[in-house]
């Protein structure tokens, strides 16, 4: 990796729903420019893990070092940290009574990142990037599932964070509109975004992702980079994993 | 014909009877634009703070004591606790029509709360993820992303509330408040007859809810143009 420090180091982090463990002990160093690729069955605690590192998940145990702060720490401000942390949900979770417009330009202009007018003209931009820019009035149910995808993409870009995270982000679309979302997250990473990405695109994670991680049973079974992951996977759950969906 | 001229001028014109309707529906009004006010803002805070226990597990203590309120404001009727603000409660307050507000507010608070709760449970919690992640904290959240969804969803239960509500006023009498439904009796005991002053308080609420109801409907037909254009 170019950069030498890490943008998000996780350490020893553990998550229990009640008696169930579901992320074990998880280290991992996220570096500036990756793009993280997350991929293993379903119940493997990786949307799990991937919520922890903004903390919508309550992790149990460890440490989350992201910008120099443990925000792991009940100190800590997390919603600080959140803006500088894009995040995209599987169900995009637009904003259902704002047009796209506000949708982009409501975090900023209420946290006061921006004024009003620098929100108005970045989300131009950014519906200009997402190749949306005539849908700046529609709202979220006159949109496609593709389109709103695109959307929840700008909406996350609009604070300009450091890192985005992408929870299963084709998962709920459907088959023809994959590709759409697909190319702008391919975008985002030649743009040298930071990227950590829950996903079943095994296509995607072949050919954007700097590195895979394998998750199973709440652990990182194996991680590797796209190449030797694909071709000479050596963990015989991820061997089992890949034969099943190739 | 001339009995009804006669009965009409008897009980509305002579003594300038109208006034105990004008000045009875002033008194409604007030109180129960009073109440919807009070009301309101104890329902969203109630609904706010039960909802996010219900979500959270936090404010624990606080959700307990907003069910012990629950409890015993939809439990007794309006006229016995209008009955104890005026004699126990607010024996302090002089003006009369600040304690029937303040009473029916209260009252009134109770139901809007349960309204605006199931509002906030009904919306999906991922607007709530979603606000959150966007870096806002969960009053913003509740105010920018939540609240705006809910009220459009609850304003039909809500206007219905509205409407009790200014019906239920019409017990003021007990504690010697001369709003309309008082007005038409102070009329009807002077004149005599039952049917001009209870007939013409019946209708000016009737009207008067009519009113409500249309510009519920015109409010809810504006918020939901901005969603289908």
């Amino acid at each position: 990796m170019s950069a030498d420090k890490p943008l998000i180091q996780v350490k020893n982090l553990k998550k229990d729903f009640e008696d169930l463990q579901v992320l074990k002990d998880i280290s991992v160093d996220i570096y500036p420019g990756e793009v993280v690729c997350i991929v293993g069955p379903s119940g493997s605690g990786k949307s799990t893990f991937l919520r922890c590192l903004n903390r919508l998940e309550e992790p149990s145990d460890g440490h989350i070092i992201f910008d120099a702060v443990d925000i792991c720490d009940k100190h800590v401000d997390i919603n600080k940290h959140r803006q500088k942390m894009g995040m995209v949900f599987q169900h995009f979770n637009l904003f259902n009574h704002l047009t796209i417009q506000d949708n982009i330009t409501i975090a900023p202009k209420k946290l006061k990142i921006m004024s009003r007018e620098e929100a108005d003209k970045r989300a131009t931009e950014l519906l200009e990037r997402v190749g949306l820019p005539d849908k700046a009035a529609a709202y979220p149910s006159m949109l496609s599932g593709g389109q709103k995808q695109r959307i929840a993409i700008a909406r996350a870009l609009a604070m300009n964070p450091e890192v985005m995270l992408f929870d299963e982000p084709t998962s709920a679309l459907d088959p023809e509109m994959v590709g759409e979302v697909l190319e702008i997250m391919g975008e985002l990473a030649r743009a040298g975004m930071t990227m950590v990405v829950v996903t079943h695109e095994m296509g995607f994670a072949r050919e954007v992702a700097t590195r895979v991680l394998f998750m199973a049973d709440g652990e990182i079974k194996e991680e590797n980079n796209p190449k030797d992951f694909f071709e000479q996977p050596k963990n015989p759950r991820l061997q089992e994993f890949l034969s099943k969906i190739v | 014909m001339n009995g009804l001229k006669d009965a009409l001028y008897q009980n509305l014109i002579a003594e300038d009877r109208y006034k105990y309707l004008l000045d009875g529906l002033a008194t409604t009004v007030k109180i129960t634009l009073m109440a919807i006010v009070i009301g309101i803002i104890i329902g969203f805070i109630i609904a706010i703070i039960r909802s996010t226990y219900d979500k959270t597990g936090k404010l624990k203590l606080l959700n307990a004591l907003c069910k012990v309120y629950l409890t015993v404001i939809r439990g007794t009727p309006a006229v016995v606790q209008l009955l104890v603000m005026y004699y126990i409660v607010l024996m302090s307050v002089r003006s009369k029509l600040l304690v029937a507000g303040i009473a029916f507010g209260i009252n009134s608070g109770a139901y809007v709360a349960e309204i605006v709760r199931g509002g906030i449970m009904s919306i999906d919690n991922g607007q709530f993820e979603a606000g959150r992640s966007v870096g806002f904290n969960y009053i913003q959240t509740m105010i920018y992303i939540i609240l705006p969804q809910v009220f459009k969803s609850v304003l039909p239960a809500l206007a219905n509330e509205v409407i009790c509500l200014l019906k239920e006023t019409s017990v003021c009498g007990y504690i010697a408040l001369q709003d309309l439904t008082k007005g038409g009796d102070i009329i009807r005991s002077q004149t005599y007859n039952p049917y001009v002053p209870l007939l013409s308080v019946a209708a000016i609420y009737l009207i008067l809810v009519m009113f409500i109801s249309y510009l519920v409907t015109l409010l809810e037909r504006r918020l939901r143009s901005s969603e289908r254009r």
